[in-house]
């Protein structure tokens, strides 16, 4: 079966050892994105895990608090009883903001005297303190109108201190790390693929190969192959400098999110030999791969959680293959769960593969038309 | 009748409004060394590239050693070799992995590849220059190396497109030697070029100018076409030339 794959195969292997674009873009892509999104993580504002010190226990507090959480920029994780355990939340880096209600709020906001409510940031990230910041003023704002409808005449009855402190500990790696698996597999993967046949066809080299008897599908398989254990590499790469830099768990079953990531990495070459059949220069094959990743980053949840987005970015969502992996590589890793609740994400992986090679193939003519 | 290795029948094809290849009927017996003469421009490479299955005919027809190249074209790839205009060997290869690489692609079997491959290597004299990269040869032996690939298995018919366009006297000597070798063993030829001195040394040749034949026969034939006695190949060509595009 297939006898000239593995001649293709090694090939392939000998050049990409050579090839020093290729050898740049295998290390140039992850430092770069890296880069680009370690900035990302110092900027993301949104969400902040906040620990809740709700002293009074009464409705107008527990109404102030899910107000400070509409603004989208507080996310409650915990609630604790006393200062010390507040303090204890954000030093482990459970929390990035605290909120605390004071036992007088409900009293001070009947009295009309001004009521105070602290906010703690952590002013090690001076964006993240800055956001926090003007949302808890805008929270004291709304509070204000609001209160001032029900009982006119009053005064100021909440202020917002925002009272920042040292807290190095920011949590998001956790949420953009794994991500960041899927997007450096999805961009070289697609690119190297689309790159190397175009290449070929570029050097004058596949008119040579054409015209042997090598099946489409020899070809195809024996092209992508070589880069598979590229992705491997990468993925471990980008896992251990999770680990060991950014300190991202690695709670689930690591053998499960290798099997999954392996049939995520066909499906990007697969994507690449798809590029390939649609453009004709080196040139036009990056721009298409480019281009592609843009929707992919955008809409596969990587940057922003799918839930807030309008509904037609959802749906467009899934139509690609990275939003099903950072659900499966954050499953597995974060929560440490295993295929009894990914399989669904998984098949449909599969079945990206295997359309996209197919269609691939279909579309690849062994002719110069 | 012996069968020919190739035989086209009002073979053409455009591109858009360019016809580049226009009705050619032609036959070539097997074991001759054929040559393919014509301006730039005239459609050499386009009607190679249809008799390899490259490219699909717009019409007529084309048998290459007796299959249709339209019907079973990965058949006749088995039993041709081709030597593009754009030599394709990889250059980021050594001249034994394009070797080993060709050598496997053509489905030769393990007991036979290393046999087979020394044979090649030996034929076109390869052997001190196996560890090279091909990107660092020379354009005489790049071109030998591209003419081993394209003989690793030992196919009847040998497509040659410009072989020899851009290497120096000398190399070009003896690769026309060889090519003689190899239709003395029975390998039909097909080449392409601009030298007049190599197309002399075909059994017979056509002659190409805007798509279509201008001339057909032995070089001897061929020359006599234009009325003076002593003319050369050379006045010949350019004169159908001339004549044609008036
Ligand atoms: N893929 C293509 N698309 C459009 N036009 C083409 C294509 N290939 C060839 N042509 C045109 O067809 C004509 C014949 O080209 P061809 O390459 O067959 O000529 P040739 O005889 O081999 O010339 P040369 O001696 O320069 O190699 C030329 O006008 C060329 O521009
Ligand atoms: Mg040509």
């Amino acid at each position: 079966m297939m006898p000239r794959f593995w001649p293709m195969f090694r090939k392939e292997f000998i050049q990409m050892r050579r090839d020093r674009l290729t050898f740049g873009m295998l290390i140039g892509i992850p430092v770069i994105q890296l880069l680009v999104f370690g900035y990302a993580i110092q900027t993301d504002v949104r969400n902040l895990p906040t620990v809740v010190l709700d002293e009074s226990r009464t409705p107008e507090s527990r109404d102030l608090i899910a107000a400070f959480e509409n603004t989208g920029n507080f996310r409650v994780v915990t609630h604790v009883d006393g200062r010390p355990a507040l303090d204890a939340a954000i030093a482990r880096g459970d929390a990035q903001a605290g909120i605390v209600v004071p036992y007088a709020y409900p009293r001070d906001l009947a009295r009309g005297t001004t009521a105070t409510v602290q906010v703690i940031v952590d002013a090690a990230d001076p964006l993240s303190s800055q956001a926090a910041l003007s949302a808890a003023a805008g929270v004291a704002q709304v509070r204000n109108l609001a209160i001032l409808s029900r009982a006119a005449g009053r005064s100021i009855p909440v202020e917002a201190r925002v009272r920042p402190r040292y807290n190095p500990g920011l949590r998001s790696p956790n949420y953009i790390v794994p991500g960041l698996v899927g997007v450096i597999l999805t961009m070289t993967m697609v690119l190297i693929t689309a790159m190397a046949i175009v290449r070929e066809r570029e050097r004058g080299t596949l008119e040579q190969l054409i015209v042997t008897p090598i099946t489409k599908t020899e070809l195809m398989l024996g092209k992508i192959t070589p880069y598979v254990g590229v992705g491997l590499l990468q993925m471990t790469a980008v896992l251990i400098l999770g680990r060991f830099v950014f300190d991202v768990p690695l709670t689930g079953n690591i053998l499960l999110l290798y099997g999954v990531s392996l049939i995520f990495i066909i499906a990007s070459l697969a994507l690449g030999l798809f590029v390939s059949t649609l453009v004709r220069t080196q040139q036009q094959a990056m721009q298409a791969s480019f281009g592609f990743m843009l929707p992919n980053i955008l809409l596969s949840g990587f940057m922003f959680p799918r839930q807030a987005m309008p509904e037609f970015a959802q749906w467009l969502g899934l139509l690609v293959p990275l939003t099903y992996f950072l659900k499966v590589v954050r499953g597995i890793l974060l929560k440490g769960v295993g295929l009894e609740a990914l399989w669904r994400e998984v098949l449909i992986l599969a079945g990206f593969a295997v359309v996209l090679i197919a269609a691939s193939v279909r579309r690849f003519r062994k002719t110069l038309d | 009748m012996i069968q020919a290795a190739v035989e086209t029948r009002d073979l053409t094809r455009r591109f858009g409004a360019l016809t580049a290849v226009d009705a050619l009927t032609l036959r070539i017996e097997t074991g001759e060394v054929f040559g393919l003469l014509g301006p730039n421009g005239s459609g050499k490479t386009t009607t190679i590239r249809m008799l390899c299955g490259l490219l699909e005919p717009s019409a007529g027809s084309a048998l290459v050693t007796g299959l249709d190249v339209t019907v079973a074209p990965e058949q006749v790839k088995q039993r041709i070799g081709y030597m593009a205009q754009k030599v394709g060997v990889y250059e980021d290869l050594t001249v034994a992995e394009n070797l080993d690489f060709y050598a496997g692609i053509y489905g030769l079997r393990r007991g036979a590849t290393r046999a087979r491959l020394a044979d090649v290597v030996a034929f076109l004299a390869l052997g001190d220059r196996l560890g090279q990269l091909a990107g660092h040869l020379s354009g005489g032996w790049r071109q030998r190396l591209a003419l081993a690939c394209a003989l690793i298995h030992q196919p009847a018919l040998l497509f040659l497109d410009e072989p020899t366009a851009g290497v120096d006297p000398a190399a070009r000597r003896r690769f026309w030697r060889t090519i003689h070798d190899l239709a003395r063993a029975g390998t039909t030829v097909l080449v392409t070029t601009h030298y007049m001195d190599e197309a002399e040394q075909c059994k017979r040749l056509a002659m190409m100018s805007r798509g279509h034949l201008i001339a057909l026969g032995t070089p001897a034939e061929v020359a006599a076409q234009v009325g003076g006695r002593g003319g050369t190949l050379e006045d010949a060509f350019v004169i159908l030339q001339e004549r044609d595009e008036r």
